[in-house]
């Protein structure tokens, strides 16, 4: 494979990476929480796009709101009846109490789709530049995920719910003198993090196959993002995810594909203790 | 309860596990053996997480690097109870080595860098294949002797592996380390400006809570007589043993012993009749725990219950 | 005249391209009550983070008892004799008020065990007036009780330089005279005492020396008297113009 093939794959991945973890870091960033759950709920998604295409011929692209929708519902419901308990507790506590409910969900989804990876075959065929050869369900997923990831930066910018969040963000007593309802906002916050997964699922059943087995994988990958780009910002997941994306996939090329994790998370570790607020220096809550 | 009431209490506790191969068939002196095993990981875990407030998940790593020190040494021809103590020293000098570069993170930072090492750990053995067989996983040298005989042995080595941590916690809660310990899980900053010198003392703390990991590692890989990666570094393994630790009593000297017996009778009563959800059932004790219990079974207090049911985020500000 | 117990030479410290202090030199004597003054944001809590360790300076040096201290960690500082209290109290929230005096006994004043520790513990708080309050949580004591939990909480560290910064912030002014009296009883132990403080009234009454601050330097080095007249620190403290009024008024009388 050629250097080029290989940034290409690197930079295809990516995309669905940043995809993947932009719902994550804002949670993290926001509500100052570690969400365990976000594995599962990307595999909810993509099981549940699956399950639209395979059980009732409904094209992903047109499943795919809907399933973001009702997972926001998931996320938003959880953190208002549960999670804004403990929301200022320590890591402890939140971290332990999002596994706890990643533990339910998890053995609910094994038990209704079994371990079994389910994926919804498009055959939209290959495109050739060049050297460069490119399955077209893949440049789909990754244009997706650019679309979806850029959707959230001009909702955080741009809505009124985008500058409450920010607000509550950058300092929660102000926002909450000015009448901001901080318990909503999180759990808008908290629901659009799991939207953001939910579709994140959604493409990525359209390009690899999903399975429960996958929920550590896709929640480490989610971790190594937010650390390298920086916390609670959508530019920051997308240079994270790119960066995460290209050297997986250098890694893999020159080491081989099973070392190509343990670089990413290698990688993680030395950024957390040489710079811990990531390469793009966006200042994390502590 | 007086302090001398449970000590008793847990005398009691530990002939009765002790004596279960007299008494009870081999089902329930596994099950002892496991309580035992995760009591030990439980009190280890509970020196960063209970006494320095650290929210370390790397227990796993620990672990499973004891299974593979044990399990490799004893292949290379050390006595079984050499290679136990080898797996200890070699990982309590691992966690020393980590613990300086890790525990200047806090928060968030560090559960994330103490999960990340579970993973690290966990690729590097698989990877490794020449030396630790892989994904294939790696044949330990059997103990001589018929199941009850094994099963008698490792009952008396988990729980001789459970009472030195025990001894050994008992002996910082009472010393200065464990109240150093306490005022860093207070206020660091505070802790630094009084004389405590944060950074050994966490390193301290941390190396305890790994070093007995690899013992009771070593002692699981030469009981079972078979390790593999997956099995070794499990994601569940290092949430659970904090979660048995939080529902004793995080901090206390007996809330560990509490909280993972709690807990397995819990899982053991569960497990044999919704075995389809024991993952789910897991994930409802931890939110039970979590609402209900907050300090743990030791400290249960009925105004803080109420207090957390009707909270509300506006009300809920941070001390 | 006895030889310094602490000195500095140049010390400056830096945070990204801002000099927060720059070049600070002076000694204080065995036994003296010193003041440090200046404008909000002159560097007087830098200047003390930087003795203490906590933000160690960029450049210079600092010697405490003929010992090169300048890169020491905090609980070095601590342990070395160099107690301070904070601007905003730093309790111990979930402990008691004796074990919070305890801590700073046991491992500031390198006792060998607990029961020592407790037994100064005691005796810093009987001296300090919060004997009564040993048993409470510290987190339930009022703003003025936490000070002198600082207080106590150093003290028992058997420091031989005291640094107070702004012990009085936020208290009233009975409860400042206590504090007062409480520094002074500190100060005859030989203490050396090194204070933050704002209110001129507590300068002008208690210290035998004033250091001023302003911008990260060290204007003035001298007695009280003579310090609240030095045109500089009055320009320091009002503005410039404000200052050549002064002096022009003061010339028309």
């Amino acid at each position: 494979m050629t250097i080029l093939q290989t940034l290409v794959n690197g930079i295809v991945l990516g995309a669905l990476y940043a995809c993947l973890a932009v719902g994550f870091s804002l949670v993290w960033g926001v509500l100052n929480i570690i969400n365990m759950l976000h594995g599962s709920l990307i595999i909810l998604g993509g099981y549940l796009t699956f399950f639209a295409w395979h059980s009732y011929g409904i094209h992903p692209l047109l499943a795919l709101p809907f399933v973001a929708i009702f997972i926001f519902c998931i996320g938003y419901v959880l953190q208002l009846t549960l999670i804004n308990r403990v929301v200022n507790e320590p890591v402890l506590t939140t971290l332990t109490l999002t596994f706890g409910l990643d533990l339910i969900l998890y053995n609910i989804m094994n038990v209704y789709y079994t371990a079994t990876p389910v994926r919804v075959t498009l055959d939209l065929g290959i495109v050739q530049i060049g050297n460069i050869v490119m399955p077209v369900d893949r440049l789909l997923g990754m244009a997706l995920a650019l679309i979806l990831t850029g959707l959230l930066y001009v909702v955080m910018r741009g809505s009124r719910i985008g500058r409450a969040i920010v607000a509550v963000r950058m300092d929660r007593t102000a926002a909450e003198l000015m009448g901001v309802r901080v318990d909503r906002i999180y759990a808008v916050t908290f629901g659009i993090g799991a939207l953001m997964a939910g579709a994140a699922g959604a493409v990525f059943s359209m390009v690899y196959p999903v399975t429960t087995n996958l929920t550590g994988a896709f929640l480490g990958k989610a971790f190594v993002v937010c650390v390298i780009g920086g916390l609670g910002s959508v530019p920051g997941a997308l240079v994270g995810g790119l960066v995460l994306g290209i050297i997986e996939s250098f890694a893999g090329q020159f080491f081989g594909p099973q070392h190509a994790l343990t670089v990413g998370f290698l990688l993680m570790l030395f950024l957390l203790v040489v710079k811990p607020t990531g390469l793009t220096g966006i200042k994390g809550y502590e | 309860m007086s302090q001398a009431t449970r000590y008793v209490l847990f005398a009691i506790w530990v002939a009765a596990l002790a004596a279960t191969p007299l008494w009870a068939d081999n089902y329930t002196v596994r099950l002892a053996i496991i309580i035992a095993m995760y009591s030990a990981l439980a009190l280890s875990w509970n020196f960063i997480g209970g006494f320095v407030g650290y929210p370390s998940f790397s227990t796993a790593a620990f672990f499973g690097l004891g299974c593979y020190a044990g399990a490799l040494t004893q292949k290379a021809g050390l006595p079984m109870v050499g290679a136990w103590v080898f797996a200890t020293l070699f990982v309590g000098a691992f966690a020393a080595v980590l613990g300086v570069i890790i525990l200047r993170l806090r928060g968030h930072y560090f559960a994330i860098a103490s999960f990340a090492i579970v993973e690290v750990v966990r690729l590097v053995i698989s990877s490794w294949g020449d030396l630790t067989g892989g994904g294939d996983g790696l044949n330990v040298p059997l103990v001589t002797g018929g199941p009850d005989a094994v099963a008698q042995t490792f009952l008396a080595v988990m729980i001789v592996i459970m009472l030195t941590v025990f001894a050994v916690t008992v002996f910082v809660d009472r010393n200065r380390l464990g109240f150093g310990l306490r005022c860093i899980k207070q206020n660091e900053n505070a802790a630094d400006m009084v004389g405590v010198d944060t950074t050994r003392y966490k390193v301290i703390a941390y190396t305890l809570s790994a070093m007995f990991c690899g013992t009771v590692g070593a002692a699981y890989a030469s009981w079972t007589g078979y390790i593999d990666p997956s099995d070794s570094f499990s994601v569940l393994m290092t949430v659970k043993v904090p979660v048995m630790c939080l529902l004793g009593g995080a901090g206390t000297v007996f809330g560990p012993i509490v909280g993972t017996t709690a807990f397995l009778l819990l899982e053991e009563f569960f497990w044999a009749r919704f075995l389809e959800y024991n993952r789910a059932i897991l994930g409802a004790v931890i939110v039970i725990l979590i609402f209900f219990l907050p300090g743990g079974l030791l400290r249960i207090s009925y105004r803080d219950m109420v207090k957390r049911l009707t909270g509300r985020v506006s009300q809920g500000a941070a001390p | 005249m006895s030889e310094p117990i602490l000195v500095l030479e140049d010390v400056s410290r830096n945070f990204g391209g801002i000099l927060a202090l720059s070049e600070i030199s002076f000694s204080l004597k065995e036994g003296e009550i010193v003041a440090l003054i200046g404008p909000n944001g002159a560097g007087k809590t830098t200047l003390v983070n930087a003795i203490t360790g906590v933000h160690p300076a960029s450049s210079g040096r600092i010697r405490f008892l003929g010992v090169d201290v300048t890169g020491q960690r905090p609980f070095q500082a601590a342990r070395r004799g160099l107690a301070r209290t904070f601007q905003i109290v730093q309790p111990f929230p979930q402990m008691t008020v004796l074990e919070n005096v305890a801590a700073g006994a046991l491992f500031g004043g390198a006792h060998a065990n607990m029961h020592d520790a407790m037994a100064t513990a005691r005796e810093k708080l009987e001296f300090t007036g919060l004997a009564q309050f040993a048993d409470r949580s510290a987190s339930a004591l009022t703003l003025a009780g936490r000070k002198r939990l600082e207080l106590a909480k150093s003290l028992a560290m058997k420091p031989k330089i005291l640094m107070l910064d702004e012990v009085n912030a936020g208290l009233n002014a009975s409860e400042i005279d206590g504090a007062l009296a409480l520094i002074r009883r500190i100060a005859d132990q030989g203490v050396t005492i090194f204070i933050i403080e704002h209110l001129m009234k507590v300068v002008l009454s208690l210290a035998q020396r004033v250091l001023v601050l302003h911008h990260g330097s060290l204007i003035a080095d001298g007695n009280p008297t003579d310090i609240v007249n030095d045109p500089r620190v009055i320009e320091a403290y009002l503005g410039e113009k404000f200052a050549r009024r002064i002096k022009e008024s003061a010339g028309n009388v």
